[in-house]
């Protein structure tokens, strides 16, 4: 990580370890949601950020582990075994999801998830006997940990703090590593990537399964959250707009999705003021986003080092040219 | 400049080819071609467009599968293998196109490049980032003096430099049989003497084999040990750079055009 990555890290960190400790519960609420949407985004954004395939079914994951967790809950099993067995289910189902990446990339292979989605979404609203429909599950309960109760917004959200600062630090170990240069190489150039001995499909899997997983959990904790889940949280539309936090953050940044899901998280709620033209702004502003810096929000530091860098090699280029005018001149 | 080593003619072919067949319809692309590459050996094809070159080269690297016909590699068939299982196998390549990891460093696109040739998927998970491959990626960077530039990322460098960097990472896995597809491709002539030495020494140092596909006529001549004349889908003629100079069909059906 650069200097300034670091600086930033560190900034992210305070700001979420001090804020809330001052906010009120609405206020300590939105930081949970925001910090379990960045999990969710992580994982997309590996899928998407770094290996370059498009799902547009992140939802469904989601959906997927919150529905575990309750439903688990409800059957009197605890947290303890449902969040795992959450994230464990999503890993198993995004290795599913993923064959058709195998086959269709672009907008086709986001069709196909797409498609995904929308049958996850219909399990959930008509097997009523296992997820009670339209109704959805409601007073899901909140995990003790360890004798000591999360059942208060502030001891909750930083539990969920905990556990996304271990999936942030799981995560940026595993880019460090050779998987991170191989899921790259298969975003950048899946031919070359071949050629070179990289297993395209297997990391073709593993980046949908891994992604999985994390939404997984975020859709667990979410569910232990809010305490009520329904169909409506977990539709396609959810999942465009966890795309779109991946987009907006800067796919293939580690701090994209913290960025990214403030836009989508916490940014309508300071547009409220706009009331109904809330949606109009957030899409105008996510048009112009996209013109001028289609890589996020993110990749301003490294449009400004690129500038710099090319500024200094016309002026070495000039300084060379100069030189040898002077010599043929001598 | 080097004098191109000369390859070992007692040993074993690195790769044998033997009556390849590919058609489309009534278009026979390569109509039963046959060679052997030996140990250490740098062997040119070249003949007109469309004589069949690009698509004998994407049946020996697994990217079509010819309709008839035999692939050996170091006595292995491998005729219906493809590129990953090829390249695990020791076989690099490098492509007509400009083909680099855009977003990533020159240092890393090296590293990538034979990171997967050790351990399994899982002994590299959480594994060292440069997977040990550090001192060998910054032998190449030094070899190929991109030394300046192998913290950039390889898409922001000129297309010479990307040239290089992609000419590299077909080495740095240390392949037994690297195939060049127009390595001097839209690369101006000054590098196209650097590019030259560069596969002389790495042929020199590594008694690497390689076979070339290239239309700079120059560059195969003075590179090469042997070199085969494709027209029409067959081999027109095999033969050292002098005998293919001096070779009468040669001439008329290629070099005198």
């Amino acid at each position: 990580m650069t200097r300034l990555g670091g600086l930033i890290a560190f900034l992210v960190l305070a700001l979420f370890l001090v804020v809330p400790n001052f906010l009120k519960n609405y206020g300590i609420h939105l930081f949970t949601t925001w910090l379990v949407f960045i999990i969710a985004t992580m994982g997309l954004n590996l899928t998407v950020g770094y290996a370059g395939q498009k799902s547009l079914g992140h939802a469904a994951f989601f959906g997927i582990g919150a529905y575990t967790v309750a439903i688990l809950l409800k059957a009197g099993i605890s947290f303890w075994i449902g969040l795992p067995l959450a994230a464990l289910i999503c890993f198993a189902t995004g290795l599913v999801v993923g064959f058709p990446a195998l086959r269709v990339q672009t907008i086709y292979l986001a069709f196909a998830t797409l498609g995904f989605n929308t049958a996850i979404w219909l399990v959930m609203r008509n097997e009523e006997w296992l997820t009670g429909g339209n109704f959805g599950i409601n007073n899901i309960a909140r995990p003790s940990l360890g004798g000591l109760s999360l059942d208060g917004n502030l001891a909750y959200y930083f539990f969920v703090l905990g556990v996304t600062l271990i999936l942030a630090v799981l995560l940026a170990a595993l880019l460090h590593s050779p998987w991170g240069k191989a899921f790259t190489a298969l975003r950048d150039n899946p031919i070359r990537a071949e050629s070179l001995g990289i297993d395209t499909r297997g990391y073709t899997l593993l980046s949908f399964a891994i992604g999985a997983a994390y939404a997984g959990i975020a859709g667990g904790l979410y569910a232990s959250q809010v305490q009520f889940i329904d169909p409506a949280l977990f539709t396609v539309h959810a999942s465009i707009m966890m795309y779109l936090m991946v987009v907006v953050g800067g796919p293939g940044y580690f701090l994209g999705p913290v960025l990214g899901s403030a836009v989508g998280v916490v940014l309508p709620e300071w547009l409220r003021f706009a009331q109904g033209w809330y949606l109009f702004v957030f899409g105008a502003a996510v048009v112009l986003l996209m013109i001028w810096l289609p890589d996020g929000l993110l990749s301003i530091p490294d449009r400004l080092r690129a500038r710099r860098q090319a500024r200094e090699a016309s002026a070495a280029r000039a300084a060379a040219a100069a030189e040898i005018g002077r010599q043929v001149r001598a | 400049m080097t004098s191109p080593v000369s390859p070992n003619q007692a040993s074993p072919p690195v790769l044998r080819v033997t009556d390849i067949r590919k058609h489309y319809g009534a278009i026979r692309a390569v109509d039963g071609v046959s060679f052997e590459v030996r140990p250490g050996e740098i062997f040119g094809v070249i003949g007109p467009n469309g004589s069949g070159k690009t698509t004998l080269f994407n049946s020996m690297l697994g990217q079509i599968t010819p309709d008839s016909g035999r692939i050996e590699l170091k006595g292995e068939d491998v005729t219906r293998l493809g590129p990953l299982e090829l390249s695990r196998r020791g076989v690099g390549r490098t492509f007509q196109t400009l083909q680099v990891f855009g977003r990533m460093t020159v240092r890393d696109n090296l590293i990538v490049a034979a990171q997967e040739h050790q351990g399994t998927m899982f002994s590299r998970m959480f594994a060292p980032s440069d997977s040990g491959l550090g001192a060998r990626a910054d032998a190449l960077i030094d070899q190929f003096r991109i030394r300046h530039v192998a913290d950039r990322k390889a898409g922001e460098l000129s297309y010479g430099q990307q040239k290089l960097v992609d000419i590299a990472m077909a080495f740095m896995s240390k392949p037994d049989l690297v195939l060049l597809d127009e390595p001097c491709a839209g690369v101006n002539p000054s590098l196209v003497g650097g590019i030259s030495r560069l596969l002389k020494e790495l042929n020199r140092d590594r008694r690497g084999s390689f076979v070339v596909i290239e239309h700079n006529m120059d560059f195969v001549m003075a590179l090469c040990h042997r070199i085969m004349v494709m027209v029409e889908g067959t081999v027109l003629a095999v033969g050292t750079p002098e005998e293919i100079r001096a070779n009468r069909e040669v001439l008329d059906a290629y070099l005198g055009n």
